[in-house]
């Protein structure tokens, strides 16, 4: 499954200004969520997906709107690139007015629409196995869709979903954002095996993608989500990302080797180099607009829950 | 007919009334059709929305509040209510909370049921009632078969709920006759009001106990109201709740007003019991009437031998109800 994209430029491949929009767009709904919490402006915790921007990016393109997306603690971009509503998940983080979620869920519970973000690691894929169960009887070719980080194959539950997804033939479409690190734990001290090896045990079809170039990833995604959709089955896909932020705010113990490892593999300042006129007029879009965004929320009233 | 049985027609009921329905379970087709034969005959008529699964009780836990949540109605058995700790991850982060935690009302119309209590020398792992342990959830009710609860009116208003119930079926409770048409015995007859069924010796004399008990428990409570009736002149009257939690005693408040003596009998072991909770709502209603506390029944603070002459020394029996009215 390994696709050529001819022209290359510094080894990335042309982007839509759509993709590369939204990547920035999240990228800087990120940083300013970092710089509200500095300025004690934000309650709580967050956990931004700063340099995993591309991944839920490159997904989206092939999700249908009929097709369910489960989130995990490192929702935001998950969230943003199927429903461009930073105003609305800002809200919601900060208990404004015009919160996705009346400012009940925060950052880590989110629902709209179709999508469903939760906080305990590895409880959504038996769900989504229960939506796909029902997407297949009623609406055959759509799929639930559930990111999960590689530390999160340490709950049971990932492999009970898993085998029953592939006895039952459930659309589900597994994409584990693979950045080598769980909080704190680097993932060779968390996981024996691999990935791939644990998919393999259940029959169910893998592909581990190297690439930060968003097309790429779309490109290798799409035979999995194809036979996801039309053989109504699951599929793994794993993509290799690197957090280029900390876990949640500052909790990060990384070396200044690792971090710095981490900053080469950010796919940001490659479509800088690579692109930067088109990277340049996006980026200050996105940061004016994501700046407006937050100015607009913060002079919003606290959000009201109407309890039933 | 025998309260497994009906259980069974009443699953039939709801499977042919709506195509949405889907039960899941280990080991639940046929022929086998589930450890206790609750689930006999459904695949044969109902085919692919009657599952048997694997061994996972989280993973069908979850996979039902999947369905709920996409807009089906699910039943999941539990084989033991014993293995429901494993999907209490389930029951508490996700089904309950996600009817509120998303800022609006979210319908998760998910049955689970839990066929629970000893008696029958399971043993510590097998025999286990742990309705306590799942009190006090919030978007989580509790409910418990009895022989006089309908048992397809009551699996019918729990999906009405749209929220997560936990249905609590006493083992022996299945082999014994649902009760019809006000008769219980000889002695008893009963009437539902409110959710409760009020049981009550036939005649005039009005009574100076009230026992209130899960659906589990009856045929103790009755053995005891019996015993009490006849070797000791004490009137009582059984009140047996369909929903343990939230419970709402307002229906039977009347009762409770008119007895000087209120005595709460649970399977659960001892300590943070369901009792201390009805206790809690009944005791400020009940303060001026009652003649002491209330007294709480429930089995020892302890792990369910198997032997049978041990597995007594630590259930309620009837007679631990009959002492606890009499003292
Ligand atoms: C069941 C559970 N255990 C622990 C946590 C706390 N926790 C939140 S994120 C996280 C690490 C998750 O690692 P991974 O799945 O690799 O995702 P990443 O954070 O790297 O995106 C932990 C331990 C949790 N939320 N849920």
């Amino acid at each position: 499954m390994v696709v050529v994209i001819e022209e290359r430029v510094l080894g990335l491949t042309p982007v839509a200004d759509a993709d590369l929009g939204r990547m920035l767009r999240i990228r800087h709904f990120e940083r300013a969520l970092l710089r509200l919490f500095e300025r004690g402006q934000l309650n709580g915790t967050t956990h931004t997906c700063l340099g995993q921007e591309h991944v839920p990016v490159a997904v989206s393109g092939l999700l249908d709107p009929d097709d369910y997306v489960f989130s995990n603690h490192r929702g935001h971009g998950h969230f943003l690139a199927r429903h461009d509503q930073p105003d609305a998940l800002l809200a919601e983080i900060m208990g404004r007015a015009g919160a996705v979620c009346n400012g009940v869920g925060g950052s880590q519970h989110v629902y709209h629409g179709r999508f469903l973000s939760t906080g305990v690691q590895g409880e959504s894929l038996p769900v989504a196995v229960g939506v796909a169960l029902r997407l297949k009887r009623v609406t055959p070719g759509r799929l639930a869709c559930a990111y999960i980080g590689d530390g999160t194959w340490g709950e049971g539950s990932v492999y009970e979903a898993l085998n029953m997804a592939q006895l039952w033939r459930a659309p589900l479409l597994v994409v584990v954002e693979h950045n080598g690190i769980a909080q704190s734990t680097p993932t060779t001290a968390q996981l024996s095996g691999s990935i791939a090896g644990r998919a393999a045990g259940f029959g169910i079809p893998h592909h581990r993608i190297e690439s930060v170039d968003v097309n790429v990833i779309r490109a290798e995604l799409e035979p999995l989500v194809t036979l996801a959709r039309t053989e109504s089955r699951p599929v793994v896909a794993e993509i290799a990302v690197h957090r280029a932020g900390p876990h949640s705010k500052g909790d990060d113990t990384r070396t200044p080797a690792e971090l710095v490892a981490a900053a080469q593999g950010d796919w940001q300042p490659r479509y800088a180099e690579a692109f930067p006129a088109q990277f340049a007029r996006l980026d200050e879009e996105q940061r004016a607009s994501i700046g407006r965004i937050v100015d607009d929320v913060l002079i919003r009233p606290a959000s009201v829950w109407e309890r039933s | 007919m025998r309260v497994a049985e009906h259980l069974n027609e009443a699953l039939h009921a709801l499977l042919d009334a709506d195509p949405s329905v889907h039960v899941l379970g280990e080991d639940i087709v046929d022929p086998y059709g589930g450890a206790f034969k609750i689930t006999k005959g459904l695949s044969t008529k109902h085919g692919s929305r009657v599952i048997s699964t694997p061994l996972s009780e989280g993973g069908i836990v979850g996979v039902g509040a999947g369905l709920a949540l996409a807009g089906d109605r699910a039943i999941v058995e539990i084989m033991f209510g014993d293995f429901a700790a494993l999907a209490f991850d389930q029951l508490l982060n996700f089904a309950s909370k996600s009817t509120t935690m998303y800022g609006r009302r979210v319908p998760i119309p998910l049955i689970v049921r839990c066929p629970t209590g000893g008696r029958r020398g399971y043993g510590p792992t097998h025999s286990q009632s742990l309705q306590k342990h799942f009190i006090g959830v919030p978007g989580l009710d509790l409910y418990e078969l009895s022989p006089f609860h309908d048992a397809h009116a009551l699996l019918t208003t729990m999906f009405a709920r749209q929220t997560p119930c936990v249905l609590f079926e006493d083992k022996v409770l299945y082999t014994r006759r649902i009760c019809r048409d006000g008769l219980v015995d000889d002695l008893f007859r009963f009437e539902l009001t409110g959710g409760w069924a009020r049981v009550y010796a036939d005649g005039d004399v009005p009574p100076g106990c009230a026992i209130i008990a899960p659906g589990g428990l009856t045929d103790r409570a009755l053995e005891a109201m019996r015993e009490l009736l006849i070797e000791h002149e004490i009137t009582c009257v059984l009140l047996v709740p369909e929903r343990l939690y939230p419970l709402d005693p307002a229906p039977v408040m009347d009762v409770l007003r008119g007895v000087g003596t209120v005595v709460v009998a649970e399977d659960g072991s001892a300590g943070g019991t369901w009792g201390a909770e009805v206790s809690r709502l009944l005791h400020p209603e009940l303060w001026a009437s009652l003649s002491g506390p209330i007294r709480l029944v429930s089995a020892a603070d302890s792990i369910i031998p198997t032997a049978a002459h041990l597995e007594r020394e630590v259930l309620v029996q009837a007679d631990t109800i009959r002492r606890a009215v009499l003292a």
